[in-house]
């Protein structure tokens, strides 16, 4: 494809900007994690989303803040792109009491009230219920809002996407699903555990209307989410996105990376996410290299000053163990 | 007034609907059917069915779909068909509700009621008899309480509503036919404490949910026997009411733990092993565990009696721990 014309960029170029920087703002912010982690500053599971970025800013800008948001693992993305400050994720992989989850939850249990970000859920399908629930609550108060549930295509496998699905469209609830098919359930393919690998043709046999997005094109993903995302809100019910995408890393740290090719993660990666973009934007001169060296700069900064902030937060004394099990007393 | 424990409950669930208008009851055959127990039967008609939600049988997700509606705003009520199938449910239950304010740093609770009948007694086999209330009462992040009294079926959903974290509420389904007096004491009914039904000086006999009758038919005949036992309903599984429990084996000496759970890592095995920590040397006797048996509940009725906790076990497990003290010397 690379010897194919540069789609054009049908964004105002604000946005694009906006899409771009976030972007960029998850790759420096992750790529500093991976660092972080191999001076043991994080510890636990880390799992990166280097290379499937498009797909939560994408998706995420085109919600409005009202909205909620229910992630899975691989969430730091999504956190970032959502507005959860860098300080606020990187203190929280630290184990600091400054993390938003107090360090009860570290890189996969990000959680914010105040963007309605309900995690951060390391049971793969265990967030569709919750967000059918929190779609279910809000037509119950005639609320226009929509919740964006994003899990990856290792959750179709489970009973939880099936009958979440099926509730959701049952009671026309408004649940925006947006499937990352990165092809690999940690280091299985998805030819490898489905019968049925198209996944729209699952979400379809629940009545569910769906949509193929290259996830590798944050335009097509923006656009594709944004479709969605307005239906539901409109109280259409559920929408069904499949995003298709790929991340350049291992799963997560422990990962050696056996299960596919070089070649194949080489292929993928011309297709990178922020490439794709800045080229495009650069053709059509919305773009220039010292703005995106500037944007880039600035990205390194910010992830710097979270660093910063997470060595400078406190542990929680340990007489605090056992706060927040329980709403109450219980302390 | 009397009235069985089915009409309490109804009654208490009809309360909750009929003053918040964010309570709704959601599970299966909870609407056009009336309930797996009838206990919701007439409330389609009267709530409607966006607040009377009949689901498909999706354990896992209407259960995980009650958590998302408490966090966002509602105060859902979800019925499941009995405690072998909330298993379906499991992960929702574990993995997310209880542990959703702890991993969320405080940001989140969950204030969601999760009803389910448990227990054995009408010959309906291994996949709908056991009484798993252990399972969920040994996991931190939930509250779960067992009424088994007509005043505690009437009483203790309003406080379970009012918590602002998840609350399994466990009916023994043979207790729904069991017709008691309501008395004016089901207002004060709350979700912390053990109640004691029968004060007694001689042994203190412990039970939950469907073994609260046999527990005080026991005590009924020891009585006879000149064997003055105490009997307190447990009512509250998790947390535990060791204060209650441990006044009570201090002054008794002996401790009968009666549970319709496996005896293995049983409800019985924590409060035994609670006593040995608290009261240790206030005991005359060896903590007493009558349990059921370690087998999947069998169909056939003499098999499933032999199974379970009868008042015969409980009167000879008291007998027993009597017995310790000096023999024949009547308490009184």
């Amino acid at each position: 494809m690379s010897d194919m014309a540069p789609k054009p960029v049908s964004l105002p170029r604000e946005l694009a900007l906006r899409l771009l920087t976030d972007m960029v703002r998850i790759r420096r912010f992750e790529e500093r994690c991976a660092d972080l982690y191999g001076q043991q500053k994080i510890r636990g599971f880390l799992h990166l989303y280097i290379g499937e970025e498009a797909v939560a800013v994408g998706a995420i800008h085109a919600l409005q803040p009202e909205d909620a948001i229910v992630a899975t693992y691989r969430e730091h993305g999504h956190a970032l792109a959502r507005g959860i400050s860098a300080d606020a994720i990187m203190a929280e992989m630290y184990g600091k009491r400054e993390g938003c989850s107090r360090g009860r939850g570290g890189s996969m249990h990000i959680f914010d009230a105040a963007t309605r970000f309900y995690g951060g859920n390391a049971i793969v399908g265990g967030g569709l219920p919750l967000a059918v629930g929190l779609a279910l609550a809000d037509r119950m108060q005639n609320r226009r809002r929509v919740t964006a549930a994003f899990f990856g295509e290792g959750a179709v496998a489970e009973g939880a996407f099936h009958e979440s699905l099926n509730l959701a469209a049952l009671w026309k609830l408004p649940v925006a699903f947006f499937c990352e098919n990165n092809f690999y359930a940690m280091g299985t393919a998805l030819s490898r555990s489905e019968s049925q690998t198209d996944l729209c043709a699952k979400a379809g046999a629940f009545r569910v209307p769906t949509l193929k997005a290259d996830g590798m094109d944050v335009v097509a993903a923006h656009e594709a989410a944004r479709q969605a995302a307005d239906q539901v809100r409109r109280g259409e019910g559920p929408f069904f996105v499949e995003f298709q995408t790929y991340r350049y890393r291992a799963h997560s740290m422990f990962d050696p990376d056996l299960y596919r090719d070089k070649a194949e993660v080489e292929e993928w990666k011309k297709r990178g996410p922020i490439h794709n973009l800045t080229s495009r934007l650069k053709a059509q001169g919305m773009l220039t290299e010292d703005a995106f060296l500037a944007i880039d700069a600035k990205a390194q900064r910010e992830v710097e000053a979270a660093i910063v902030f997470a060595e400078a937060g406190a542990w929680e004394p340990v007489a605090d163990l056992t706060r927040d099990v329980h709403t109450e007393p219980a302390r | 007034m009397r009235m069985t424990y089915r009409e309490a409950t109804r009654q208490a669930l009809h309360d909750a609907l009929a003053s918040d208008p964010r309570v709704f009851l959601m599970g299966e055959d909870v609407g056009k059917y009336g309930g797996s127990y009838a206990v919701s039967k007439g409330f389609l008609d009267e709530f409607g069915p966006e607040r009377i939600r009949d689901t498909p049988l999706s354990e896992l997700a209407f259960v995980g779909a009650g958590i998302g509606a408490a966090l966002g705003g509602m105060r859902p009520i979800v019925e499941v068909m009995t405690v072998n199938f909330s298993l379906l449910a499991l992960d929702q239950i574990v993995n997310t509700a209880a542990l959703y304010r702890h991993m969320s740093g405080g940001q989140f609770s969950i204030p969601l009621v999760i009803r389910m009948a448990t227990g054995a007694g009408r010959q309906l086999a291994a996949q709908h008899s056991h009484s798993l209330e252990n399972w969920y009462a040994s996991v931190p992040g939930i509250r779960v309480i067992a009424p088994a009294t007509i005043d505690d079926a009437r009483g203790m959903l309003k406080p379970a509503l009012a918590d602002p974290d998840p609350v399994i509420v466990f009916e023994h389904a043979l207790l729904y036919n069991a017709e008691g007096e309501l008395t004016d004491a089901w207002q004060q009914a709350d979700i912390r404490s053990a109640k004691t039904l029968r004060p007694g000086r001689d042994v203190t006999i412990c039970a939950y949910g469907g073994t609260v009758g046999k527990a005080l038919d026991a005590a009924f005949e020891l009585a006879g026997e000149g064997i003055d036992a105490e009997v307190i309903d447990l009512r509250v599984l998790r947390p535990l009411d060791d204060e209650t429990i441990m006044a009570s084996v201090r002054r008794t000496r002996r401790a009968v733990l009666v549970d319709e759970g496996w005896r293995t890592g049983s409800l019985a095995a924590e409060i035994s092993a609670r006593i040995m920590e608290q009261a240790f040397f206030d005991l005359d006797a060896p903590v007493a565990r009558v349990c059921s048996e370690e087998v999947p509940m069998p169909y056939a009725k003499h098999l499933e009696d032999a199974a379970l906790p009868q008042t015969p076990k409980i009167i000879a497990a008291a007998r027993q721990l009597v017995g310790h003290r000096a023999p024949s010397v009547p308490s009184r």
